[in-house]
């Protein structure tokens, strides 16, 4: 019986068909990790004259990260002469306060949809729902940051930020639109949807009797679906909120687009006026300085940016892993 | 594993019947709690359609014929800047290539995985690098990707001058966006094998097939809705991802190829697709164009329509034709 033909052909072989494809696949699947691991080594090593000059100090603060970018990118051309002092902590702030204030607007927001999608939308409704998410999940980070730019922006500036609060920050800042708010709000809206998915499955898995069990003391659907269902499914809520702060952490294009692409850090003692002010995030600083890498120290600055992002994702990535575990549990291999 | 798909699908599995019942009763906060669900969940639905009307509206401002057949050129009025031809044709072009590589190697690792997977320890280490690789952010893959084309040994890939490898090509970009897909292939391929059956599999072995032509014969063209889907998503992915594209294909205007040799000079060369052409007219872009980017990134948002319509079908054909178990 011919089971294969390039495998009859292959006399000399004395391995069954099985272990070859075996062998073949087993290797593919491990150049894929190699891959993946020369990723860190080769950006890490990259990026090592950056940390090794500044030591902790790269992530503190101290002077304008602007400044310090133009200096280090204006001494590429002497070897001799290169400048890396570079202190990332408004970078560092600003990244924290966009993903945070994106992830703390897009959790409470994805939690009553999750809920609602799993226990109370009306079929009509769940069917729309679905396409729907789908769809904001998949229109392209430019095509956000385009619609931010060019709605979201001129709109805080027109409507939300008062003259006199302008006024308040002149010498200092200028506020014109672009601004925590906006990335802020964009951001939760990029986000969302990875949190909804990830949530409905964890509230899904949720065993009915459970919910049943509530029910039948008296209790009505909601309290149910939150004392049980909700406490149940918490590593789930874990998990999609790590995912969605890695998502944002690694947004590039759209924050750079958005948030004013300043080295400012947002001082919350300005009082309300401080979600109005620009700043820029890790990600968009690499994104916004990408003309700038044939000049070396530069190069390097911007490779240990990226080492940050690359690190701070691996180890969300890490800790979703790990906060999907009890889901076994309950028999979700998510 | 299904947490990549989920994470660019926003994909939602069927739920358990549900109760009809009348919240009258409830108290107060808890008919206010489920008032702000039903809120939320038609904000959602009032943002997405808001999105795709607003883009529609511009988009047929904005577009006009003569955009889609007229290069890109340099210049300050809408009239100077010419159309966007080459990023249109490079966006497929990219999108093709990318998805050559990564649907193979993502089908053959969702094989592994799901079929073979020994030894443990190795498929434990895969799954996870599958997933932290659909965590990575593109601009990590582009920043990665710079370094490794620019590797002397990979620069008949890209330009070359005085020895100095360029490294940005659309072997490069597509290299690396097929990195960014491949997740999505990965998980949707080994969720449609998961759901064949074992039965499947002993019935095909019991007639005397290997595993492989069991596999090649049987599970795969069973699996085809899945293989389909992860591909639309991983192209939903790969036309959308912009990073990559800045920083790999050299975001010039206009195509520019390398060498004279037909194809492969042009492949060699660097190009736009219509997300950097849409970053680089963007007011906060060099070209500022808004005209221009609204018109391309309308463009773009009816691919991804059409590839969430696609997802939709093949996603319905799949239910029709599910096992009976």
């Amino acid at each position: 019986m011919k089971v294969d033909d390039d495998v009859l052909s292959d006399e000399e072989s004395s391995a069954g068909p099985d272990q070859r494809a075996e062998l073949t696949l087993g290797a593919l699947v491990c150049v894929v990790v190699g891959l993946v691991l020369a990723m860190f080594v080769f950006v890490l090593h990259e990026a090592w004259p950056s940390f090794a000059h500044n030591g902790l100090h790269w992530f503190g603060a101290g002077g304008s990260v602007d400044n310090q970018i133009d200096a280090i990118y204006s001494s590429g051309d002497n070897a001799a002469r290169a400048v890396y002092t570079f202190h990332a902590w408004p970078l560092i702030w600003s990244t924290i306060l966009i993903v945070g204030g994106a992830v703390v607007i897009a959790f409470v927001c994805s939690l009553f949809v999750a809920v609602f999608i799993v226990e109370f939308a009306p079929e009509p409704m769940r069917a729309l729902l679905q396409p729907v998410l789908r769809m904001l999940a998949m229109v392209p980070s430019v095509v956000y940051g385009l619609l931010g730019v060019l709605v979201v922006v001129p709109f805080i500036n027109n409507h939300l930020i008062s003259e006199h609060s302008k006024a308040s920050v002149t010498p200092i800042i200028t506020l014109d639109g672009y601004s925590l708010l906006a990335a802020v709000v964009i951001l939760a809206v990029m986000i969302a949807p990875v949190m909804i998915s990830i949530f409905v499955n964890g509230l899904r898995a949720v065993p009915r009797g459970w919910l049943e069990g509530s029910l039948a003391l008296g209790i009505n659907p909601w309290r149910t679906v939150w004392k049980v269902g909700v406490r149940t499914a918490r590593p789930a809520l874990v998990a999609g909120t790590v995912l969605a702060t890695a998502r944002g952490i690694g947004e590039a294009v759209m924050l750079s687009m958005v948030s004013g692409s300043v080295g400012f850090a947002p001082n919350p003692a300005d009082g309300l006026v401080f979600i109005f002010e620009p700043s820029r995030p890790l990600a968009a600083t690499i994104i916004d300085n990408i003309d700038q890498l044939t000049s070396p120290p530069m190069r390097h600055t911007l490779y240990a940016l990226g080492a940050v992002l690359l690190f701070s994702g691996a180890m969300l990535s890490f800790a979703g892993w790990a906060a999907k575990q009890p889901l076994r549990r309950y028999g979700v291999l998510a | 594993m299904s947490t990549p798909q989920a994470l660019a699908a926003g994909s939602l599995p069927p739920t358990a019947p549900r109760r009809n019942e009348s919240s009258a009763s409830w108290r107060l906060t808890d008919r206010l709690g489920l008032g702000f669900a039903w809120f939320l969940g038609l904000l959602f639905c009032v943002i997405t359609a808001a999105i795709v009307i607003y883009l529609f509206v511009q988009g047929i401002r904005y577009l006009r014929p003569s955009l889609l057949v007229t290069n890109p050129s340099a210049g300050f009025t809408e009239s100077q800047t010419g159309g966007f031809l080459d990023p249109l044709i490079d966006t497929v072009v990219i999108a093709v290539m990318s998805m050559a590589i990564a649907v193979p190697i993502g089908i053959a690792i969702a094989v592994w995985l799901s079929e073979f997977g020994r030894p443990p320890v190795l498929a434990r280490i895969v799954e996870s690098t599958v997933e932290m690789l659909a965590g990575t952010p593109s601009i990590l893959l582009a920043l990665f990707g710079t370094l490794l084309f620019e590797a002397p040994w990979l620069g008949f890939l890209s330009r070359t001058s005085g020895g100095v490898v360029f490294g940005r090509s659309f072997f490069a970009a597509a290299a690396m966006l097929s990195l960014l897909a491949l997740p999505l292939v990965v998980s949707s391929v080994r969720e449609g094998l998961q759901a064949i059956p074992s039965h499947v599999r002993e019935a095909s072995y019991a007639v005397g097939k290997t595993k492989t032509a069991t596999t090649r014969r049987v599970l795969l063209p069973a699996a085809r809705p899945s293989v389909l889907t992860g591909t639309m998503l991983g192209l939903g992915r790969v036309i959308g991802d912009t990073a990559i594209v800045v920083l790999l294909l050299g975001n010039t205007l206009t195509n520019d190829p390398s060498g004279s040799a037909p194809i492969l000079s042009a492949l060699r060369g660097t190009g736009s697709t219509l997300t950097s052409y849409v970053f680089y007219n963007a007011p906060t872009g060099d070209g500022d164009q808004p005209g221009k980017a609204y018109a391309a990134a309308f463009v773009l948002l009816l691919m991804v329509l059409a590839l969430n319509v696609g997802v939709d079908i093949v996603g319905r054909r799949g239910t029709a034709l599910r096992w009976n178990s």
